[in-house]
């Protein structure tokens, strides 16, 4: 059972290395990329299970056992964002052959896409598993160089400026995230998670506050928490779409999990914590109002994107095992949700040239696939029943509710935030679906691959987004046993005892 | 708990605030030095964090507690590599950013310059002198075609 656990990371990082070697034939480099990402998702799945019945799985790697070893660690949790994040990847990974299909013919091979792609792919399992903050920093830097590579590759004038943003910020955050595991390891002498668990609680309040803190920093940067978040509706519209969604499910989810892990795990508190809790608040809020303030469809789900962090934090500053559950749920949802949304957008500005919302009108008539498409995961974003959001939003609010006065008052803003989602997405409606139609603009530039106004989407393109909104409905058709997991996750998270015995023994 | 001397507190605490400084400036090849003088501040750190010198670890025969922690020493061996790697990635970034737009000054935020040109009330063009020229060159100029901005500034934006 253990070997399995390795596997989220050395078939991606296998099969990168050997898109490296087919880098002449494109059928070959496509064909290793899904069936890579489809055994992760099969493995992830069985680890899930596997978790869920006899507790987390663990591998210790070259045999070395924990604390001295670095360990991988599978428990309900982490195997449960694997899952949906590489069944995530996996939709974005047909969805971008599509793109390149019709962009570039049918035997186009590229050097660098696939390889780089499957690299992200280990960097976010890496980092779901470890059970090491060092080797959560390489997992980091594994999917941050990745994602360096894809925001950047292809890049012209009026794009290279938001790619250098991002890197600058993202390196500072890892230098930042150095610098803590520096100062933990000096002050405990161990970057074992579980290990650390024991010992940060020996340490005098003072400095556990000064680590704890850095590490909200830190991944908050990466998660773009507010006032953290200022790059990422800077440097994430200009992507192209499937590498924009890519970006929009993961990475700041696996930022939001690096936090849920350490916040628990290491640095426990006793009740709702107030910094959090405040942070969730100007999070939801911030965002959501940014997201009215834009014209760009893809900034302004960026912003949404911030908003919903937002959310994410709000469950994890409850600090009980609802909460911890409600967050889990959460980032479940909104990976899928979130992905889809941004991949619809590159389906919308594919067909009208723009990513302007006031250039768009009248889409509803002339393409109510794309209509129905936009409209689910827009309503599952806001939060209606029955979709996921409900099911999510549901789980943070009860928690919320039976958390305390503070944590029922930062309920009301989760409500608050959720009704701003559904003006700016009924907005968006409006103006791109309802409406006089306009005419589609013109392509300026064929050759990029940030089109707009190609006019042409291949059955992949289409495939991969209904397959991503069904599996959102799937989230909220299966609420019931997908609950269940998250509230044993939360209660695990909380314990702590679970996770500590499987890798200390 | 591993407590440092002085010397190297001082010499990190000015790394620290040198990176940092350096970060906040707008030219890029500053920042891009700034990354790596922090860089080395949290590679000493982390070497630091390992106790004081020590014999080199498991080399030869001695008494555990004479060798020193190997485990920083790795831990910092590979944060080196990792920030190598990227810094040599940002450094092409810098000369492609350079190559592209001519300068290697980092622009103002999409959303800044939008208010700005708000706040900007009509027929005062003057200020632009002394902010970074972004609308100079045809680069920047696609940009605002790719309607990052209401049609109100970039039509004062082809203006100037």
């Amino acid at each position: 059972m253990s070997t399995l656990v390795t596997l989220p990371v050395l078939l991606p990082i296998l099969g990168a290395a050997l898109t490296v070697l087919a880098a002449r034939s494109a059928r070959t480099q496509r064909l290793i990329g899904i069936v890579v990402l489809a055994a992760v998702s099969v493995v992830a799945a069985v680890l899930l299970v596997a978790a869920d019945r006899t507790g987390p799985v663990v591998a210790e790697l070259g045999g070395w056992p924990a604390p001295v070893g670095i360990v991988l660690v599978a428990d309900r949790l982490s195997a449960l964002l694997l899952l949906i994040s590489t069944v995530v990847t996996l939709a974005v990974l047909v969805y971008a052959i599509g793109q390149r299909i019709s962009d570039y013919g049918r035997e186009t091979a590229s050097t660098t896409f696939h390889p780089i792609f499957l690299l992200l792919s280990t960097g976010v399992s890496l980092a779901y598993l470890t059970g090491d903050l060092f080797s959560l920093f390489v997992a980091f830097e594994i999917m941050l160089a990745a994602s360096y590579v894809l925001i950047t590759r292809r890049t012209n004038a009026s794009r290279i400026r938001s790619g250098m943003t991002y890197v600058i910020i993202s390196l500072t955050s890892s230098l930042l995230f150095l610098t803590t595991i520096a100062l933990v390891y000096a002050a405990t002498g161990t970057v074992n998670l579980a290990d650390l668990a024991g010992r940060v609680a020996a340490l005098p309040e003072g400095l556990r506050t000064l680590l704890s803190m850095l590490t909200i920093v830190t991944f908050g940067i990466k998660a773009a928490m507010v006032p953290l978040h200022f790059w990422l509706p800077d440097s994430y519209p200009n992507a192209p779409a499937p590498v924009t969604a890519l970006f929009a499910g993961l990475l700041t989810k696996v930022g939001v999990y690096a936090l849920l892990r350490t916040q628990t795990l290491v640095f426990p508190g006793t009740g709702p914590s107030a910094v959090l809790l405040v942070l969730a608040v100007l999070t939801m809020v911030v965002g959501a109002l940014g997201a009215l303030a834009q014209d760009d469809l893809n900034r302004l789900l960026s912003f949404l994107l911030v908003s919903h962090i937002g959310f994410m934090l709000f469950g994890l500053a409850v600090y009980d095992a609802r909460g911890a559950a409600g967050t889990a749920l959460y980032i479940v949802h909104h990976i899928t949700v979130q992905a889809t949304l941004f991949l619809v957008s590159g389906l919308i500005t594919r067909r009208t040239g723009t990513v302007s919302i006031e250039a768009m009108g009248g889409l509803a008539r002339r393409a109510p696939v794309l209509a129905v498409l936009f409209a689910i995961p827009a309503l599952t974003l806001a939060g209606i029943p029955p979709t996921s959001g409900f099911v999510a939003k549901l789980a943070l609010l009860q928690a919320g509710a039976t958390g305390g006065a503070a944590t029922a008052v930062v309920a009301g803003f989760v409500v608050l935030a959720s009704l701003l989602t559904l003006y700016a997405m009924v907005r968006v409606w409006v103006r791109v679906f309802w409406g006089t139609e306009k005419e589609p603009l013109s392509d300026d530039d064929p050759t990029d691959e940030l089109v707009v106004g190609t006019a042409r989407a291949s059955r992949p393109m289409y495939a991969a987004t209904v397959a991503l909104v069904a599996v959102s409905i799937a989230i909220a058709v299966a609420a019931g046993p997908l609950s269940a997991v998250t509230e044993k996750a939360g209660a695990d998270l909380m314990a702590r005892t679970p996770y500590v015995e499987a890798v200390l023994g | 708990m591993i407590t440092i001397n002085l010397a190297m507190a001082v010499v990190l605490a000015v790394l620290y605030s040198v990176g940092f400084y350096l970060l906040l400036q707008r030219s890029l090849m500053r920042i891009l030095i700034g990354i790596v003088v922090l860089g080395h501040g949290a590679n000493l750190l982390l070497q630091l964090a390992g106790g004081p010198p020590a014999r080199a670890p498991v080399l030869g025969t001695a008494l555990p507690e004479e060798f020193a922690d190997p485990l920083p020493q790795a831990l910092a061996l590979t944060a080196i590599v990792i920030t190598f790697a990227l810094t040599t990635y940002l450094l092409a970034l810098g000369y492609r950013s350079w190559v592209l737009t001519g300068r290697d000054e980092v622009q103002d935020d999409v959303e800044d310059r939008r208010v700005a040109e708000r706040e900007r009330p009509e027929g005062s063009m003057e200020e632009d002198a002394e902010g970074p020229d972004d609308e100079e060159d045809p680069g920047s100029a696609a940009a605002s075609d790719r309607t990052d901005e209401p049609a109100e500034v970039s039509g004062s934006g082809a203006a100037r």
